[in-house]
């Protein structure tokens, strides 16, 4: 039977089990939109602007492990989405995203709301696809959800024509998918593998260093395993946090630039690095002169091979899904496997380091941020599906909830781009309807997405947005303060809206929590009364609060500013 | 170091365009890039020069391996090839010059393929800097045009670069 272009986008959907779309239609897609209007299969959430689309399937993504997909139309709707896409890309998130172009008979011709999509998007997509005919378009969005879920997983964007989506054609969607061009290694090589073990079974001040991979890879259980057999101390990146679990004994904690003093002394002074799933970026290893001074042999496993010796050289490199690999090491270690008993006198060094207690900090008569963190974690039992924008709210956030569960700490790391936390909620309540969602923001941040407050009404996502407001775009105030000689050239934000009654206008519920015995007893009537109600608690916290430890750029990792040298 | 990558693609609209990007993105140098199909039409073989030092040609290889229609990279250059460049240069041909502009395209090896009363056009094939010699060879007043292609090259012996 011959079905329309616009069918066949929906049909395929369906075929790769696609239960919701975030999007927003125009021109280019009423196509689309019709056909997805004749059914009832692929759920549509309408955004208020395409950013947020994207930002939604992006989490829905990070939270389940299924490829989120966003619909928008061409032109103005596919540049507005670009921003979501760069996020998705460097967080190696799979999405797909199909976008409205104008007909192909217009293509170049400077029509009405059209740009050239896969031009602007070609720097920050997996891979990219524009359809010329209706008969390759079936098969093009197989490669798209093939292409964006396997290696190392990335966003692909699919444009679609208008005129292709008014062509009949008969629809067969492939079963499977062979490309000469693509094939991305799963099984790591097991010389090299069997070269770590012996490493592992050496190392005398070792540290295991994970990032995004071990959550995109799913293997948070088997990185546990094989941490408690060898008893090595665990860092997390600000991507890997929930990849182990934070209450764990020999979790020391993030590291990197705003990372615990245990986890970045011992990532500095260890002498065998088991790097699993991270890449070593500079936020994590500071100044690389400085990192390199010790001399230590890395064990690096990565699905993609471009990211070992990128950064650091690498002895052992691995390339291979992390999930497979861990099993692979597992098993080749064998019942009498033994670590080396120095082990234990690192651990005392370890110890001695995590005893200055880094995160420490001081109450004031104001909130401070880190002790709303706290209570978020206690109320919420650790429990909370915690998304964030970026900035000091989403260090505080990072540092202070102990993620014991992957997929629970969803946030921008690689872009680090502001805005994406109530975009992000809504993605993580498609994808668990029930669960509890925080969004950890500031009052710089939310404003940049704030118009999805409608979404969330129209679907009635139950968000608890915890806005850190300080009044100031803190992060940048901090490096001004410590840098600048607190010259705060453009970081103080006047005319803030009253975000109760903002909340309130949109037909959610507001709070404003000034003092902090306010701030549990808000949390909880947040979460327990208002338990389906979006909740907008404006913390008006100490704007002198800064992050620490600090490791300052062109620092290195042992180079910390702490709390207590202020 | 200077390093001849050869590169088989998937003839696709827009393939050249994602070689390119990465390289301008990451700060890559081209020197030279030339691109045609093969004798299989759904595949584009491209030859790019470019320098850097070993960490940075493993990190081009490694990330056009990334790019999703190439099939295959090799670094040419690592092992025993031919390299070759094609130049077209049109010169000024009068009175004694005349005479001059064809001895040294006799010397070269090269070919007149074009003759006016005032010029010639001389096709000149080899290696980049044989190409160059000649152009310092002859007076620079009398070159009118120069058109290079950039550098091809191929594998020697049993070295194939096929799917």
């Amino acid at each position: 039977m011959m079905i329309s272009g616009a069918e066949i986008v929906i049909r395929c959907l369906q075929e790769e089990k696609v239960d919701c779309v975030f999007g927003y239609p125009g021109g280019s897609v009423l196509h689309i939109y019709d056909a997805l209007f004749k059914q009832d299969q692929v759920k549509h959430i309408l955004v208020r602007h395409e950013q947020a689309a994207v930002h939604a399937a992006d989490a829905f993504s990070r939270s389940s492990q299924k490829v989120g997909v966003a619909l928008v139309t061409s032109g103005p709707g596919v540049t507005n989405t670009v921003t979501g896409i760069a996020t998705a890309y460097m967080d190696s998130i799979p999405m797909v995203v199909l976008t409205g172009q104008v007909p192909s008979f217009y293509i170049g011709q400077d029509a009405f709301q059209e740009c050239d999509t896969v031009g602007i998007t070609r720097p920050c997509v997996k891979h990219n696809f524009l359809v010329k005919d209706v008969k390759d378009l079936a098969l093009t969005i197989k490669k798209a959800f093939h292409i964006a879920a396997t290696g190392r997983p990335g966003p692909v964007v699919v444009d679609i024509p208008k005129d292709i989506t008014a062509q009949m054609c008969e629809f067969e969607y492939p079963k499977s998918i062979q490309m000469r061009s693509y094939n991305p290694v799963v099984k790591g090589h097991l010389g090299q593998i069997k070269k770590a073990v012996q490493i592992l079974k050496e190392a005398k001040r070792p540290i295991i260093y994970t990032g995004g991979g071990v959550i995109l890879s799913d293997a948070a259980q088997k990185l546990t395993e094989l941490a408690h057999k060898l008893n090595f101390p665990v860092t997390n990146t600000l991507m890997g946090l929930g990849g182990y679990p934070a209450t764990d004994r020999q979790f020391v904690g993030m590291l990197g630039m705003h990372g615990t003093f245990e986890a970045n002394n011992a990532m500095h002074y260890s002498d065998v690095i088991l790097a699993i799933g991270a890449r070593f970026d500079d936020r994590v290893i500071g100044n690389p002169e400085h990192f390199g001074e010790e001399k230590r042999r890395v064990i690096h496993i990565d699905i993609d091979p471009s990211s070992i010796s990128k950064r650091v050289k690498v002895d052992v490199p691995i390339v291979g899904n992390v999930n497979d690999v861990l099993d692979e090491i597992l098993k080749l270690m064998d019942a009498d496997f033994k670590t080396d008993p120095d082990v234990a006198n690192w651990w005392k060094q370890i110890d001695e380091w995590r005893s200055r207690d880094s995160l420490r900090y001081t109450q004031s008569e104001h909130i401070m941020p880190q002790f709303v963190m706290e209570k978020l974690y206690e109320v919420t039992n650790g429990e909370a599906f915690v998304t964030s924008d970026v900035g000091q709210h989403q260090m505080f956030a990072a540092q202070y909830y102990k993620f014991d569960k992957p997929r629970r700490w969803i946030n921008s790391g690689g872009l680090g781009t502001m805005g994406v936390g109530l975009p992000y909620g809504m993605g993580v309540l498609m994808a668990h309807p029930d669960a509890q969602v925080a969004c950890v923001t500031g009052e710089g941040s939310i404003q940049m997405c704030i118009q999805e407050l409608s979404t969330c009404k129209q679907y009635g996502f139950p968000i608890k947005i915890i806005n850190l407001n300080n009044g100031m775009l803190g992060m940048v105030r901090q490096w001004q303060e410590m840098f600048y000689s607190k010259r705060y050239s453009q970081s103080y934000v006047t005319s803030l809206p009253d975000f109760v009654k903002l909340a309130e206008a949109y037909g959610h519920v507001g709070m404003k929590i000034e003092k902090p015995e306010d701030v549990e007893p808000a949390l909880r009537k947040a979460f327990t009364e208002h338990k389906n109600d979006l909740v907008f608690m404006d913390f008006i916290i100490d704007p002198g609060a800064n992050v620490f430890p600090m490791v300052a750029a062109g620092k290195g990792l042992t180079e910390m500013i702490l709390a207590e040298d202020l | 170091m200077r390093h001849i990558i050869s590169i088989l693609i998937e003839n696709e609209s827009g393939a050249l365009s994602r070689v390119a990007g990465l390289f301008s993105a990451r700060g890559y140098n081209i020197e030279s890039l030339t691109v045609a199909p093969t004798e299989d039409p759904s595949l584009s073989r491209m030859t790019i020069l470019t320098s850097g030092s070993d960490e940075v040609l493993e990190q081009i290889t490694k990330q056009l391996n990334k790019l999703i229609d190439v099939v295959k990279v090799v670094d040419l250059s690592e092992a025993a090839h031919v390299e070759r460049e094609l130049m077209l240069i049109k010169v000024r041909a009068t009175g004694k010059d005349r005479e001059e502009m064809k001895r040294m395209a006799d010397i070269f090896r090269g070919r007149i393929i074009d003759v006016t009363e005032a010029t010639y056009v001389i096709e000149l094939t080899g290696a980049g800097a044989k190409l160059d010699s000649f152009i310092a060879g002859i007076d620079a007043g009398l070159i009118l045009e120069t058109v290079r292609t950039g550098v091809c090259g191929i594998g020697r012996g049993d070295r194939i670069l096929k799917v």
